[in-house]
């Protein structure tokens, strides 16, 4: 119950800082609200929009999820996520691919393993080097993000994108195309698929019990002999392979080339979403979603009351800080809490845990 | 490579190490000091660019950089404070706080920002080293940042204040055993707190010198990973407030080779030069990490080196 309550409530409190804090700029918090709401899920356009955000956000806070649940936190998803929409438009332009669903599952899966091998060397730094796997997971991702100018500059720019440097375009065949009736393209579909099965993964098979042992008591885990570096760089391989595959799904169904609008932050807001989700694959869907929708109504914002774009980013990061804060909440004991303050209606404040 | 082009690309190594380090030395210097404490601040990376944010908008409404160093330093104190007053809650981590205020600093500047991005503030003056040299390339290589002394004296002061005043030894008391600290009385959370907030408030030094020096502006942009390379770097100064200075240094010139490069006409490769300074820090994180062993100097109560 409090699984749910704490973020809700968090989330609840940022939104009304949030409207708050624009009010200053001279906009109405309720009118704030209620574009929110409008822009995330008010009609069917709305919600399209929101699910196509919310696909890549899914494998993105899997990146995080997964490696987490091994006890590690890494935030380098958006370097696998970059480098997994360049691997797949590499591969598709250096390789003769069919024209069909197999080509689209190659591409697909070389974005995969590029994501996976780039988080993967993150974990192993850490196993083998004792390398603290936050920083250098983002130290990561900003090489990876420079190799992906210099070669979408460079070696496999297409000659014929002159403002917006761009590799070749996708053949038309190799695209993942749009659910029918809707403007959703089946990656959504592959999101939802992929989180339900790292959430089984994790909690049916001995593979993905062992990585929750290592992640949740190290010493257990080496004293009933789990081969803990192998785990550990397991997890990262498969939260890279995720967000691998978010870059390749955005390319081959969104933006038909790998240019520097994959560079769009999805990698940084998985990292909420998987710390909102408490590290949960199955809970990461739903928090991907709402903060999808958060993305869509942005645009609103900004077209609708003059607000800049960042104001999302600014929700997302008083939202990552509630949530973390109403950590601190989880030991109250509520009825007690609440006993005391109907015993002593006026006295004074309600009585603060002892700070650790 | 001639003789004319040699002179030209050192001297912009040269200059790029001290226009470059500098937010690198004031950001590291804060980091150093709040890890003495015990803690790790990785929202650093937000303070830089929160503070980078309110150090120009204070300059250009002011009409006085100092204005504007002293703004944006406040603000950076104030990020940090938040950071130091939430990783007290119980059960609350750390690192997982510093990439929340990594989120919060860079919305809150963006959005607060967006205005300021056309307009140019008055700048920091430059102090001329380079007098003494004919070359023009030279001289405007050692044109340095006026806060670069004031970087370096507070290095020495840091250093000198960890190994023999009271206030250093109680930061490194409750970054060595909160135990032992709590024995002798006092409040660990208060003194993290204090040295968290300290250490915001000088990496908002660094975080000004971005916006009022160079590059000289305000943009979304304007720090990709300074604050963070400067918690990989502190591990590589050992903890150290001087081996600070030189790794800072070491730090800009190497984001340097790219521009200077592409000064003497070599345009290739801009965007593989610019990750020199990452791919460096993999590096030196490679070479002095060990697993099981704890990096010689690092506070015993730091979550990041065990």
């Amino acid at each position: 119950m409090r699984n749910v309550l704490l973020p809700v409530g968090a989330i609840a409190v940022a939104l009304l800082l949030f409207g708050f804090i624009v009010s200053f700029a001279g906009v109405s918090p309720v009118e704030v609200w209620v574009l929110l709401f409008k822009g995330a899920f008010g009609d069917w356009y709305s919600w399209q929009n929101t699910l196509q955000r919310a696909a890549p956000l899914m494998l993105a806070a899997l990146c995080v999820a997964i490696p987490a649940r091994a006890g590690l936190v890494v935030i380098g998803g958006e370097g696998a996520l970059v480098l997994g929409g360049l691997a797949c438009a590499a591969l598709a332009h250096a390789v003769p691919l069919p024209s069909s669903l197999p080509g689209t599952v190659a591409i697909c899966m070389a974005g995969a393993l590029a994501g996976g091998l780039w988080v993967a060397l993150a974990g192993w730094l850490r196993q083998y080097r004792g390398i603290n796997e936050t920083i250098s997971s983002l130290l990561l991702a900003y090489v990876a993000i420079g190799l992906f100018k210099h070669l979408v500059e460079g070696p496999l720019r297409d000659p014929a994108s002159l403002n917006k440097p761009s590799t070749p375009a996708l053949d038309e065949g190799l695209l993942i195309g749009t659910i029918a009736g809707s403007d959703v393209h089946w990656g959504l579909v592959i999101g939802v698929v992929v989180c339900v099965v790292a959430g089984l993964w994790l909690r049916l098979t001995p593979s993905g019990f062992a990585v929750r042992v290592v992640g949740g008591n190290p010493r257990a885990a080496q004293l009933v002999g789990l081969p803990a570096t192998r785990l550990v760089v397991l997890a990262c391989a498969l939260g890279g392979a995720a967000a691998g595959l978010a870059g390749a799904i955005e390319v081959a169904a969104v933006h038909t080339s790998a240019n520097a609008a994959l560079i769009a932050g999805y990698g940084y807001a998985g990292i909420l979403v998987s710390f909102m989700a408490r590290h949960h694959p199955l809970a990461v869907i739903p928090v991907a979603i709402l903060f999808g929708g958060f993305g869509a109504a942005g645009s609103l914002l900004q077209r609708r009351l003059g607000l800049p774009d960042a104001s999302v980013l600014l929700l997302q990061g008083i939202a990552f800080v509630l949530i973390l804060a109403s950590e601190a909440l989880r030991d109250t004991d509520w009825k007690a809490w609440f006993a005391k303050l109907t015993r002593v209606p006026s006295d004074g404040p309600a009585p603060q845990g002892e700070k650790a | 490579m001639t003789a004319d082009q040699l002179i030209i690309f050192l001297s912009g190594i040269v200059g790029g190490a001290l226009r470059v380090g500098v937010p690198f030395l004031f950001v590291s210097l804060g980091e150093c000091l709040t890890e003495k404490s015990g803690r790790i601040n990785l929202g650093l990376e937000g303070v830089l660019v929160l503070s980078a944010m309110t150090a120009f908008g204070a300059s250009y409404l002011s009409g006085s950089p100092w204005l504007g160093v002293l703004a944006g330093a406040v603000a950076g104190a104030l990020l940090a404070t938040l950071h130091g007053l939430l990783c007290s809650l119980p059960r609350v981590n750390d690192v997982a706080t510093g990439i929340a205020l990594m989120l919060l600093g860079m919305g809150l500047a963006f959005y607060l920002g967006k205005p300021l991005i056309q307009p140019q503030a008055p700048q920091l003056p430059a102090l001329s080293l380079g007098g003494w040299s004919d070359s023009p390339a030279v001289r405007s290589a050692l044109e340095v940042n006026a806060l670069l002394p004031l970087g370096l004296l507070m290095a020495v002061l840091l250093w000198w204040a960890f190994a023999n005043t009271r206030l250093g030894l109680l930061v490194r008391l409750a970054g060595d055993s909160a135990n032992a600290t709590r024995a002798l009385g006092y409040s660990v959370s208060g003194i993290r707190i204090a040295a968290t907030a300290a250490g915001g408030f000088i990496a908002g030094l660094g975080g000004a010198s971005l916006t009022l020096f160079y590059p000289g502006s305000w943009n979304e942009g304007i720090s990709s990973g300074q604050g963070l390379i400067a918690v990989a770097l502190v591990i590589f100064a050992r903890w150290s407030p001087l081996r600070c200075v030189g790794a800072a240094l070491l730090f800009g010139g190497a984001g340097a080779i790219g521009p200077a490069l592409q000064s003497v006409g070599i345009g290739w490769g801009y965007h593989l030069f610019n990750i020199v300074p990452y791919v460096l820090t993999l590096l030196i994180l490679v070479i002095t990490c060990r697993p099981g062993v704890v990096v010689p100097g690092s506070p015993g109560e730091l979550s990041s080196t065990r």
